[in-house]
């Protein structure tokens, strides 16, 4: 066993910290919580031209993910908006896995350049965890499939550039089967419109509906009427990089809370700090192991990015909690208003933890998974 | 090999020879005939056979040399039967006491977890049947040899625990600062042990819940008990590795990376207190929904499960609130104040 990071990644997750704190303003930060829009254009730059998004889709594609999760990890344990950052990292990946050579001609350089966005248009108001009863239809007329309906939670499609879009394109098939998934342009595509969906957090998603959207079969991504499979590359290649690391913002928020508050010395908050360090590391073990098993296979590489997900995102909203009675009442104040405890982002986190057991495949949906694959449990749906 | 959390390949000669001998050494029956002392000494017979007691000490002091990623994987090994024997506190005293007899285990070590009081170490772990105990007496760790009271206090987890005098054959091998050394040791090998407990019996539970019917169908059927059973599987793994961690840690001689402000922690010291919250708290998690699920056999005595359940609880308790390793770990990342 070696638990040591290679002197490669060491050298990344250094110059990604280096990025960071010199690239991220506060207002930057500010900027995206006041608007709802995780991102943060210059920092996609600055990887971008550094060779920082491509080195980690190239991990992804290789199924060896640790720069990836070097990248991701870094962003997030950072707390600095990045949304449109792992979205267009794990778009790119998918286009490099299922994409023909024209589509990564066209798709990848502003992918990895930092400059393009990338959202998802896979869920539906009647389909979230049943994903494979999605109604949206596409059908072919000609060269161009016109698709109608509407998805939900498709985050930073106001500011995006690519829509990655499930479709039902032969809605007799068997399950599984009949789907069709494209990478469109966003832009200035007639009958594509969309509105803001505003969360108990700070972010911002979206509606998006579709009336009568003519795309091109040059933006099919993968086969055509397979687009369950594409959407199989897509799960393959986000596997364990997903944001664990919440508690390490938290942790800093409290310490800093606990400085202001003259609460250092207090014996409980100390053990709560000493829990958050305890659970934020187990957490990071959980994740690097879902990461390492992508690249090695074997006993729970299934399920080992639902476990991390499982744990860390309960244990988020666990911690935020406690911590927010801890330091109530000061604690209910929100970002930026005078007196808040730690700035207002104790309130933030509390906020922030709630969709996470829910997006990105819900604690639910995790745990089927863990029971049936993990423990070898019968399939109970 | 950097980043590599898969045994090597004299990590897995370590775990296939201890988890063959503890399983087939070491099935329920002897759990249950060594109660309520906790001691068997025809298991720790069979452990000096196989060269057990000395495996942590160096070689040139006639021992075994093992690392203490190699020491973990035993103390797992041990702690998925519940052998018992006082495996864990034996090997970390006979690393600052490597006495022949201690080495070749028929001199049965223990640690004492806190100092000496008015020249007694109180509920000591293996106390009741250990020849010698190592401990702090003002700022001396001493080796006392004195004869062992073969009885104990009834307790939760039928442990061989009793009260120790410090007074007998005394030797001084160490101070503080050894002692501290020899308590991190302890916490991350009771840590592996305990994350061996807890994913034996998770796997109990869920032999148990795939056979039991109800409703005309396995309970490990129903969501809720998968459920309920899905949330210790990340938690058990996550102990496993945490314990191994703070070895490897150890073993490779990390002089503390503390910095919780980027979740960088690979101090030892750290990473055992660590380790020794978690899972603690996890195989308790574990074993109460492993109870849970057997419905009313699980609090049968009939029902191995009781077993695991109990020390769960036990082995860790006896040094003190395991949530004090929190204040500890805190008291390591930010000394002064927060």
């Amino acid at each position: 066993m070696d638990f040591s990071l290679p002197p490669e990644a060491v050298a990344l997750r250094d110059e990604v910290r280096a990025v960071i704190a010199e690239v991220v303003t506060p207002e930057m930060v500010h900027e995206a919580h006041a608007t709802g829009t995780d991102s943060c254009p210059a920092l996609a730059r600055e990887f971008g031209r550094r060779g920082i998004i491509e080195r980690a889709v190239d991990s992804l594609v290789d199924g060896d993910a640790v720069d990836c999760w070097v990248l991701l990890y870094e962003m997030h344990a950072a707390g600095i908006p990045q949304d449109s950052i792992s979205q267009g990292t794990v778009t790119a990946a998918i286009v490099r896995r299922a994409g023909t050579p024209e589509q990564q001609a066209l798709m990848l350089p502003g992918l990895l350049s930092g400059e393009a966005i990338a959202c998802f248009g896979l869920t539906e108001p009647d389909a979230g965890s049943d994903l494979a009863s999605i109604k949206t239809r596409a059908e072919l007329y000609g060269d161009a499939w016109v698709v109608n309906g509407t998805k939900m939670w498709t985050t930073m499609a106001h500011v995006a550039d690519w829509v990655l879009l499930l479709t039902r394109s032969d809605p007799s098939a068997a399950r599984y089967e009949g789907y069709t998934m494209f990478l469109f342009p966003a832009k200035g595509t007639p009958g594509f419109s969309f509105d803001p969906i505003w969360t108990v957090s700070t972010e911002r998603s979206n509606a998006t509906y579709y009336d009568d959207v003519r795309i091109g079969r040059e933006y099919v991504l993968g086969e055509e009427h397979q687009g369950w499979r594409t959407l199989g590359v897509m799960l393959g290649v986000e596997r364990g990089v997903g944001n664990t690391a919440f508690g390490v913002p938290l942790l800093r928020r409290a310490v800093e809370w606990a400085n202001a508050a003259g609460r250092a010395d207090d014996p409980e908050v100390r053990a709560l700090l000493g829990r958050i360090a305890t659970e934020n590391e187990v957490t990071k073990l959980l994740t690097q192991r879902a990461i390492w098993l992508s690249r090695t296979g074997g006993p729970g590489a299934a399920t080992a990015g639902s476990e991390a997900k499982v744990f860390s995102t309960d244990r988020y909203q666990h911690l935020a909690a406690t911590l927010q009675a801890l330091a109530a009442p000061e604690s209910l104040l929100a970002l930026d208003e005078p007196g808040a405890a730690a700035g207002g982002w104790i309130d933030y986190d509390v906020r922030h933890s709630v969709p996470q057991t829910i997006q990105g495949g819900t604690s639910e949906i995790n745990r089927n998974n863990i029971a049936e694959r993990a423990l070898g449990l019968p399939r109970a749906r | 090999m950097a980043f590599d959390l898969a045994l090597d390949q004299s990590q897995e000669a370590v775990a296939d020879v201890f988890g063959r001998f503890f399983d087939q050494e070491c099935p329920p029956t002897v759990v249950r005939e060594a109660e309520p002392l906790g001691f068997s000494s025809a298991l720790w017979a069979k452990c000096c056979e196989l060269g057990a007691p000395g495996i942590g000490v160096a070689e040139a002091d006639g021992g075994g040399g093992a690392s203490m990623v190699d020491l973990g994987i035993v103390a797992g090994a041990a702690g998925r039967v519940l052998a018992p024997v006082p495996f864990v506190d034996h090997v970390v005293a006979s690393r600052v006491w490597p006495d022949p007899g201690v080495v070749e285990g028929t001199v049965v070590a223990a640690l004492a977890l806190r100092p000496a009081v008015d020249g007694v170490w109180r509920i000591v772990p293996a106390g009741a049947v250990a020849d010698v105990v190592v401990g702090l007496d003002d700022d001396d760790l001493v080796a006392v040899r004195s004869a062992a009271p073969g009885i104990g206090p009834r307790n939760h987890a039928d442990m061989p625990i009793a009260d120790r005098p410090t007074a007998g054959d005394r030797v001084v091998v160490g101070d503080r600062t050894t002692f501290e050394r020899c308590l991190v040791e302890w916490k991350l090998l009771q840590a592996a042990q305990l994350a061996g407990l807890a994913a034996r019996a998770l796997e109990i539970v869920t032999e148990y819940v795939k056979d039991r019917t109800q409703f005309g169908k396995p309970v490990g059927g129903f969501q809720a008990v998968q459920h309920g059973l899905a949330d210790c599987v990340g938690p058990v793994e996550g102990s496993r590795l945490l314990a191994a961690k703070a070895a490897w840690a150890l073993d490779e001689g990390l002089q503390g990376a503390l910095d919780a402000a980027h979740n960088d922690v690979d101090d030892p010291i750290a990473l055992a207190a660590m380790a020794f919250a978690f899972a603690a708290e996890t195989a308790a998690f574990t074993t109460k929904k492993a109870v849970q699920y057997h419905g009313s056999y699980g609090v049968s005595r009939e029902y191995d499960i009781q077993l695991y359940f109990r020390r769960a609880r036990g082995w860790p308790l006896v040094l003190g609130d395991p949530a004090h390793q929190h204040r500890e770990l805190a008291d390591l990342l930010w000394p002064a104040g927060a």
